[in-house]
């Protein structure tokens, strides 16, 4: 597990099998998905510990992420499979705790999972 | 990452907020991509222009570090909202304009370039081969690291904003010499500016940092173009490499199944309501050709043409721009296809173009029907 911006937060999991272009198709107000052909479609990843495997696309899906920050429709918390700059740099700014796990822990988390993250922990993911 | 004493110190706030700010992205964009030390770039090239992408958050925080932050390097700029020429045509409201402007002011303050281009690599001169730069513009860092002999990360907005305000940016491995796992097998014949782009789209869809391509021949600059814009929307994949590659690499054909799937993912309507061309941005080599191409027919329905500022000058020195305007083509400078605010689902259901990355962010951000074709496709059925 790598740590790529530091915070703690506790929620439930909203997870993704595909990568998110943060530009064009998340909603800045309401954070619900645009995009018909995404998994996620019509969902809002608002006060969501969201489980992704990476950022794709745009360079200004970084605004994005601190758009709905500032709009308080920003996930709690990001989990992903693979760092990218997009996403890395949006939550940096954003003050979005952000962590990228290895394959085995990205497949046992599940939508619907209450976890504690916790950055400064030796365990930074308890499942509630 | 290794930081040096200033830079440790800049980190910690003793040289002000901006530069804190400015660090902490970096050692986070550093942290992302295991690099082991931060590099002096030459030339940054900005996003997070558009008051439609960005919108009030972004506009409130530029207007806010622009009082402090000076950029050190030569610094360019992505396009923005509209053309202040003609905005008037196209119904923006005044909020739109004037926190546009603002942005505009903000850019202009820092000390950035403002030249609202995302083609930086086909209107100004190149630095020497190997030059260190940071690119935000996904097609624009794909293009640079694949045709110019530059090296750039696929920045984001913020990690390129960091490199223009600290002149340094993190040494990960598209900064140094890489060698893809993967390589794509090319197996369409005839292929044009649409096949380029699909072939981009699904490059960034299975690449990594960087592929491999084989089986293309010469491709001339508006297939090169497409095919960095199809795979800067897909991916995080932001270098190509025209080849084999290494025996061990691992093979995925381009075949016909792989581009239809794209076209149906993107293609979905039978016509467009108006054509819009340029995302990228049109250069005055395609400017030119379109010229050539059209021979007095004109277009039967609206088509919008999108390119930079220096070639919509250029272009209408040299009397192409008469000539496209007779044919009923709306010349638009400063702004884009991509993510732009002058086509809305309000009074448009769809449009024909030749753009895949223009395709993906019409039918995402603006909700519109996407009719793709190549430009001689489009020639053919919308001019008479």
């Amino acid at each position: 597990m790598k740590i790529l911006v530091q915070g703690k937060t506790q929620g439930v999991i909203l997870k993704s099998q595909h990568p998110i272009n943060f530009l064009g198709t998340v909603d800045k107000k309401t954070g619900i998905i645009s995009d018909k052909n995404h998994e996620l479609f019509d969902k809002s990843i608002k006060h969501s510990i969201l489980v992704f495997p990476n950022g794709v696309g745009s360079s200004v899906g970084a605004y994005t992420i601190y758009s709905i920050k500032s709009n308080n429709t920003a996930p709690l918390a990001m989990i992903c499979q693979k760092a990218d700059l997009t996403v890395a740099t949006g939550c940096a700014l954003a003050n979005i705790p952000l962590v990228i796990v290895t394959d085995d822990e990205f497949s046992s988390l599940q939508t619907g999972q209450k976890i504690l993250l916790d950055t400064k922990s030796s365990n930074p993911i308890t499942l509630l | 990452m290794e930081l040096t004493q200033e830079e440790e110190s800049a980190l910690k706030g003793e040289q002000g907020e901006i530069m804190q700010m400015a660090y902490r992205i970096l050692v986070a964009t550093g942290e992302a991509t295991d690099a082991e030390k931060l590099i002096p770039i030459e030339w940054a090239h900005l996003s997070g222009v558009n008051y439609n992408t960005i919108g009030d958050a972004g506009e409130e925080f530029l207007s806010g570090i622009s009082k402090n932050a000076r950029v050190k390097v030569r610094t360019t700029l992505n396009p923005m909202g509209f053309d202040i020429d003609n905005v008037s045509n196209y119904g923006l409201d005044n909020n739109f304009i004037s926190k546009q402007l603002s942005i505009r002011k903000s850019y202009e303050t820092m000390g950035v370039t403002p030249s609202f281009s995302c083609i930086p690599y086909e209107i100004f001169d190149m630095p020497k081969d190997g030059t260190q730069v940071s690119f935000a513009e996904s097609n624009a860092a794909i293009h640079a690291n694949s045709f110019d002999n530059l090296k750039t990360n696929k920045e984001s907005a913020f990690s390129a904003l960091a490199s223009a305000i600290t002149g340094k940016s993190p040494y990960s491995s598209l900064r140094k010499e890489d060698s893809p796992n993967l390589t794509i097998r090319m197996k369409i014949d005839n292929p044009n500016e649409l096949t380029y782009g699909m072939l981009g789209f699904f490059a960034g869809k299975v690449g990594n940092n960087s592929v491999n391509i084989s089986g293309v021949g010469e491709m001339d600059r508006r297939s090169c173009k497409a095919l960095c814009g199809g795979m800067g929307t897909s991916g995080t994949c932001a270098k190509f490499l025209f080849g084999d590659g290494a025996p061990d690499c691992e093979k995925v054909d381009f075949d016909k199944k792989e581009m239809d799937e794209i076209y149906d993912e993107l293609n979905t309507a039978e016509k467009g309501d108006l054509i819009t061309l340029g995302s990228p941005q049109l250069g005055l080599e395609e400017i030119s050709d379109l010229t050539s191409r059209l021979k007095g027919r004109s277009f039967k329905k609206r088509c919008m043409i999108f390119c930079p500022r220096t070639v919509k000058d250029q272009a209408r020195k040299i009397g192409y721009t008469n000539e496209l305007e007779r044919a009923g083509c709306e010349i638009l400078a400063d702004c884009c296809t991509c993510l732009t605010p002058l086509i809305s689902k309000d009074n448009v259901d769809s449009v024909t173009t030749n753009s895949i990355k223009g395709a993906y962010y019409l039918k995402n951000s603006n909700g519109v029907d996407v009719n793709l074709k190549p430009l001689s496709q489009i020639i053919e059925d919308e001019t008479r």
